[in-house]
């Protein structure tokens, strides 16, 4: 088979997609869980620090957020402005990378 | 609803550049658009060039927009789609090349059949000859009913022209170019099954598809290429992770 | 200008919602990764950011952040159910049904807020 990265590209939005939609759910429940009453960084940050599994589960979120996000606005640049090509898509790639970069930074500032 | 005494028709004439003329046509009963294009063609203006055969919606020629929408022409009474007003707006179908007043070039769109791998291959007989035996295909069984689902399309191009990922990626295949290669993933004789999912997959086929479902809302036939479509992107999706291809 | 004559039906609507949402939160979301990831050097620095938040011009950003989302997410969920479990019937009962859950989740989102 011949390379395809718009097969591959859509392979990693779906199950980044599929990530996300258990991710989001959580993330959701947090939220208007953790809005009742205020929000206030002690709570946060006793929920967040040193737990493991919500370092886990933040790291995974923001790698498919970012991912998934960027794949999204490479189909957005093809089909309106025409931005298509190898070039294109590792540059959009890298954006997404960079994106989960600074989501995973965050979610070690929770951790630690 | 009211109906109208007379018809005002505008109607493109010219290429691409080319612009609306009105015509007055007479209402009548149980009048199709196709009778009124047919009207002006015989008594007003016989230089209005415009393509039908059958009348009955089998041959799928005689698509045309009609007020906006693509629609099959012989099949659609004016009294659905025109106001008291009366007012009627006919185009060339959508997405392709003008010839010339209400004909678009379908070229493209059978084109895109045969890139699709839009022809059975026996698997039987690759060479093309008669198989020795007939096939056995239980009517019920669940590949047999996906194939059915897609299988009356006409080619009239309508659900082509109401798409839009067409309009932004010229390379696009479309929807029944996709509908017709889905029957054919899902006709058990058939042997090009790894050429013809290779031929779909990518930004060029079913991986552009955003299930608008624009196809599957105006076509006439009342088929469903967007679902499809979603089918040629399940089976890419288990053959790629899977690696079988 | 877009004719909106062809495109007027609700799974249409419903693509429409899909991309902006979509486009707007990718948009938002390394801004979001930044800011938090900046303000989470403390708890103090943190508690600092939260009370700025307080302020209601940003708390109706929020709240439409929170629409968003749960559009892209209901939307999305009916998008992988046609393309992964072949979910061909009732389009257009799952499109007003995302709808539903993703103003019903702004309104919990706005009755918890205040």
């Amino acid at each position: 088979m011949k390379s395809n990265p718009g097969v591959h590209l859509w392979v990693v939005q779906r199950v980044t997609a599929m990530l996300l939609g258990i991710a989001v759910v959580v993330h959701l429940v947090t939220i208007v869980t953790a809005v009742r009453g205020g929000l206030s960084a002690r709570e946060i940050l006793e929920r967040t620090q040193g737990n493991e599994a919500w370092l886990l589960f933040y790291v995974v979120f923001a790698l498919a957020a970012g991912l998934h996000g960027a794949i999204g606005l490479r189909n957005i640049a093809a089909e309106t402005i025409g931005l298509r090509g190898r070039g294109a898509d590792l540059a959009w790639l890298a954006a997404g990378l960079l994106t989960a970069g600074f989501g995973i930074r965050a979610a070690i500032g929770l951790y630690a | 609803m009211a109906e109208p005494a007379s018809l005002k028709v505008s109607v493109w004439r010219g290429g691409e550049d080319g612009a609306f003329q009105r015509y007055e046509v007479p209402a009548r009963t149980n009048q199709t658009v196709l009778d009124v294009v047919t009207h002006i063609q015989r008594e007003l203006d016989p230089s209005l060039a415009y393509r039908f055969a059958c009348r009955v919606g089998m041959c799928g020629s005689c698509a045309m927009t009609v007020n906006g929408r693509a629609r099959w022409t012989c099949r659609t009474h004016v009294k659905r789609v025109v106001d008291a007003d009366g007012a009627l707006e006919l185009r060339p179908l959508a997405n392709l090349p003008v010839i010339r007043d209400l004909a678009a070039d379908l070229s493209p769109f059978f084109d895109k059949w045969q890139r699709a791998r839009g022809t059975f291959l026996p698997k039987q007989s690759p060479d093309g000859a008669v198989p020795e035996d007939f096939a056995v295909v239980p009517p019920a069984s669940k590949a047999r009913r996906e194939a059915d689902a897609g299988i009356e399309c006409i080619g009239c191009a309508v659900c082509y022209a109401s798409c839009d990922v067409v309009a932004w990626n010229a390379d696009y295949l479309g929807p029944a170019a996709m509908n017709r290669a889905w029957t054919l993933v899902n006709d058990v004789r058939d042997g090009a099954r790894g050429e013809r999912l290779d031929a779909v997959a990518g930004d060029a086929g079913c991986h552009s598809c955003h299930s608008t479902q624009s196809c599957t809302e105006r076509c006439p036939k009342n088929l469903d290429p967007s679902s499809a479509i979603a089918g040629l992107k399940r089976v890419l999706f288990w053959d790629t992770l899977l690696g079988r291809r | 200008m877009m004719d909106l004559r062809p495109r007027s039906h609700p799974t249409y609507l419903a693509f429409v919602v899909h991309r902006a949402s979509g486009l707007l939160l990718a948009l938002f979301l390394p801004l979001h990764f930044w800011v938090l990831g900046s303000a989470i050097t403390g708890e103090a620095r943190l508690e600092g950011f939260l009370r700025w938040t307080d302020n209601p011009l940003a708390k109706a950003a929020e709240t439409i952040l929170v629409v968003l989302l749960a559009a892209h997410l209901a939307g999305g969920l009916r998008v992988m159910a046609l393309e992964f479990l072949g979910w061909r019937r009732r389009q257009k009962d799952m499109v007003a049904i995302s709808a539903g859950v993703a103003l019903l989740v702004g309104l919990v989102f706005l009755l918890n807020v205040a």
